[in-house]
C-alpha cells in the first residue's frame, strides 16, 4: 500500500502531490496568473488617481507632462520592448532544452534591464537638478501655484518608482535563473521557473507600455 | 505549454511591430487631435498589451482557466474604475440633501 502513495517517481518536472507534469506546469503558470492578477490591481490604483487629478488639474498636468522628455522615454520603452524579446528567446531556448542559448538570452535580457534602470536612473537625477523633486525644495517655472505640478510629480516618481523596483526584482530574479541555468537544471521537460520568469518580466514590460504614454505622450500637442 | 514552440519569426515579427507602434505613438503626440490624442494613444498601448500578451506571455496557447483568469483582471480594474470615476464626476452635479 505505501508503493500505491507513490504512483510516480519525483521529479523536478512532476512532483509527488500532482498526477501529470502537464497538471503540474499549468498549476505553476494560473497561479503566477492570477498573482500579475493582483498586481494589474495594485497598479490600477496608481492608473486610477492619475486619471482623477489629471482630470481635476488638466493644464498643469500638461505642462508638468511635456517637461519630461519624450525622446528619452520612447528610447527607453524599446530597450524594456526589446528585453521583452530576448526573454521569450530564453523562453524559447528553454522548451528546446538548448542550455547554452538560455544563458545568452538571460545575459542580454538582464543587460537590458540595467539599460533600462539606468536611462531612468539618469532621468531622476534630471528632476533633481531641475527642482521638480515634491518637496520643500520643489519648484515649476512659470505657474503660480506650485500644488498641482507637485502632484504629478508625485505621481510620475511613484508610478516610475514602483515600475523600477519591479524591474529590480526582475533583475534579481533573471539572476537567480542565470546561475541555474548555468548549471543546466533547466531542461525541455522543466522549465517552469524560466516561464514563469518571463510572465513576470513581460508584465512589467505591460506596465510601461502604459506609463509611457500617460505620462510622457498624450499632452505633448499642447505644447 | 512545452508543446507548443513558436517561431523566432514570429517572435521576431510581433517584436518589430512593438517597435512601430512605440515610434508611432511616439510621433502621433505631436500632432493636435484634441481629446482624442487620449484615445489614440490608450489604443495603440492596448494593442502593445495584447500582442506581448497573446504572444510573449503565451496567452494563445493557454488553457481557458488561464485565459478567463487573465480576463478577470479587466474585470476588476473595471469595477475599480468605473465606480470611483461615477463618484469623482458626478460630484456636484446633484445637491447634497442636508446642506
Amino acid at each position: 500500500m505505501a508503493e500505491q502513495a507513490h504512483a510516480h517517481a519525483e521529479s523536478l518536472a512532476l512532483r509527488e502531490q500532482f498526477n501529470t507534469a502537464e497538471q503540474q506546469k499549468e498549476s505553476s503558470t494560473f497561479g503566477m496568473w492570477v498573482f500579475l492578477v493582483t498586481e494589474v490591481m495594485f497598479f490600477g490604483g496608481l492608473f486610477l488617481a492619475y486619471t482623477i487629478y489629471r482630470n481635476t488639474y488638466p493644464t498643469v498636468f500638461g505642462m508638468a507632462s511635456t517637461s519630461l522628455n519624450a525622446v528619452i522615454g520612447a528610447l527607453n520603452t524599446a530597450v524594456l520592448l526589446c528585453s521583452s524579446f530576448t526573454m521569450v528567446l530564453a523562453v524559447r531556448a528553454s522548451q528546446l532544452g538548448k542550455r547554452k542559448a538560455i544563458v545568452i538570452f538571460l545575459i542580454l535580457t538582464l543587460l537590458l534591464g540595467m539599460v533600462f534602470l539606468g536611462v531612468k536612473a539618469y532621468e531622476w537625477n534630471e528632476k533633481f537638478v531641475e527642482h521638480h523633486i515634491p518637496g520643500a525644495h520643489f519648484h515649476f517655472e512659470g505657474m503660480a501655484e506650485q500644488g498641482p505640478a507637485q502632484l504629478f510629480f508625485t505621481l510620475y516618481f511613484v508610478m516610475t518608482g514602483l515600475h523600477a523596483l519591479h524591474m529590480v526584482v526582475g533583475v534579481g530574479i533573471l539572476s537567480w535563473l542565470l546561475y541555474h541555468a548555468a548549471r543546466g537544471r533547466f531542461t525541455a521537460e522543466y522549465m517552469t521557473p524560466v516561464d514563469i520568469a518571463g510572465l513576470y518580466w513581460h508584465f512589467v514590460d505591460i506596465i510601461w507600455i502604459f506609463l509611457f504614454p500617460l505620462l510622457y505622450l498624450i499632452d505633448r500637442h499642447m505644447k | 505549454m512545452s508543446e507548443h514552440v513558436d517561431s523566432v519569426k514570429t517572435y521576431t515579427a510581433v517584436w518589430l511591430i512593438l517597435l512601430v507602434l512605440t515610434g508611432v505613438t511616439t510621433g502621433v503626440a505631436y500632432i493636435d487631435l484634441g481629446a482624442f490624442s487620449v484615445v489614440v494613444a490608450l489604443v495603440i498601448a492596448a494593442v502593445k498589451m495584447l500582442l506581448v500578451a497573446l504572444f510573449f506571455m503565451h496567452m494563445r496557447h493557454s488553457t481557458r482557466l488561464t485565459q478567463l483568469a487573465a480576463a478577470g483582471a479587466f474585470l476588476w480594474l473595471f469595477i475599480m474604475m468605473a465606480f470611483t470615476l461615477a463618484d469623482v464626476w458626478t460630484r456636484g452635479l446633484v445637491g447634497t440633501p442636508g446642506r
